[in-house]
């Protein structure tokens, strides 16, 4: 008669019972919202634990409304995220016989994410548009889709190195006498988002590659891609 | 939650011109809750040595004790004071001596020798040295403090100008880190004498 004991031992043996539908694939991404612009910058690298998959493959992608969806954590979901919040945007215009506007595509998303509550999207976006008002306008959300519209957001594997700074040279925290509520200047966001990401490059494994830069104001999407250290 | 984060804590290191800074926060927690604001965590070693032990506070009085002891006792052995290379030798030696049952607590040790030249090191649980000629950083909210550092620090600031680097490092990382903060100390090592400052921030 086999004991209970010797049924038992060989399932823990083998590891392949613990899977998992989630992967973090790494990388980072931050939006800054200026007067009349916002800007998203995200990494390029891809990566699976200690592999890097590829060095180049954007994770911010421009929507047909001129957003801009940053993305971090699973590839697959922030791709098949990217592709639903799109098709919906089309419904949307379709329906309404005008394009959707950035902060109903923030509440959009928001929906999107939320009806997935019990087996979410693993995916921390940044959305990134212009207001009704022609006015930078960043929404930052969690996985499950509670958002808030920020002045400065970071979100992935180095978001621990590039938050503390930005509260500290967007919102100026602990500099007396700064005014907070200034926004930066364009070229102002820029330098800050190339030295963030080449600061956290040095420290963060899966931050690295080229950086992606996109800046959103009344004349379109502009990108800009610059190279980051490759090591 | 690891041990190494039940009480909390920040502690950071860097190097100027001809000067070095040693700053850490101020907090003592058990877990979520804050305990005491007012706790010590950067350890004076000689008029020149600083020493920051992050970590486990029932360690962190014990290690500063123990290092009181045996700075004393190499300063009667060998009749002059220690340098800050040596006493970071010695730090690592009494945390490498518990290998098996360490003190969870990683040293980060700021002077200036001799000859005046910066010394800066950190090192883990156990001993291991970590050398730099920029920064060093431990403690809770060490991820924030690299961002930080990373980005703010430059070579050859003067002690004026460190002192505003390191607070702003600190400042920031803290704020973005729920155990560590609530007040904040900093160190300026200059040639001239050490300038102690404590810090006004966010009590949250």
């Amino acid at each position: 008669m086999r004991t209970a004991t010797a049924v038992a031992a060989p399932i823990e043996a083998h590891g392949h019972n613990h899977w998992s539908p989630y992967v973090d694939n790494g990388g980072t991404t931050l939006a800054i919202a200026g007067e009349d612009y916002v800007l998203v910058a995200s990494d390029t690298r891809q990566s699976d634990g200690y592999a890097i998959n590829s060095r180049y493959e954007p994770k911010a992608f421009v929507l047909s409304n001129n957003a801009v969806l940053g993305t971090s954590g699973c590839v697959a979901d922030a791709k098949r995220l990217c592709e639903v919040l799109e098709q919906r945007a089309q419904l949307y215009q379709h329906k309404h016989d005008r394009q959707i506007s950035t902060p109903a595509l923030a509440r959009l998303l928001s929906n999107t994410m939320y009806n997935r509550r019990m087996l979410p999207y693993y995916v921390f976006p940044v959305l990134a548009g212009l207001d009704s008002e022609g006015r930078g306008a960043a929404y930052a959300y969690d996985a499950i889709g509670s958002m808030e519209r920020v002045t400065n957001s970071c979100f992935g594997s180095a978001e621990t190195l590039i938050q503390p700074f930005l509260d500290n040279q967007v919102a100026r925290n602990n500099q007396r006498g700064a005014d907070p509520e200034r926004l930066l200047t364009r070229q102002e966001a820029l330098k800050i988002a190339i030295d963030a990401f080449t600061s956290a490059t040095e420290r963060d494994i899966y931050t690295g590659d080229y950086l992606e830069i996109f800046i959103i104001d009344a004349a379109g999407v502009h990108k800009e891609t610059r190279e980051l250290k490759h090591d | 939650m690891s041990i190494m984060q039940y009480n909390g804590s920040a502690v950071v290191a860097m190097v100027g011109k001809n000067c070095v800074a040693i700053a850490a926060d101020k907090r003592l927690g058990q877990r979520a809750l804050t305990v005491d604001m007012d706790f010590q965590k950067v350890f004076p070693v000689t008029d020149r040595t600083y020493v920051g032990l992050p970590g486990l506070a029932t360690d962190v009085k014990t290690l500063s004790d123990r290092f009181r002891m045996r700075v004393n006792l190499y300063r009667h052995r060998e009749e002059r004071v220690i340098e800050p290379e040596t006493f970071a030798n010695m730090v690592s030696q009494i945390m490498y001596e518990r290998r098996f049952g360490p003190y969870f607590v990683e040293p980060v040790v700021a002077g200036l020798d001799k000859k005046n030249k910066p010394f800066i090191c950190g090192m883990d649980l156990l001993g291991c040295l970590n050398y730099a000629n920029d920064f060093v950083v431990s403690g809770t909210a060490s991820d924030n403090l690299f961002g930080m550092c990373e980005s703010l620090w430059e070579p050859d600031l003067e002690p004026e100008e460190l002192f505003e680097t390191i607070s702003q490092c600190l400042l920031n990382a803290v704020d973005r880190d729920a155990v560590s903060g609530w007040g904040a100390v900093v160190h300026i090592i200059t040639p001239d004498g050490v300038i102690t400052r404590d810090l006004k921030c966010r009590m949250d």
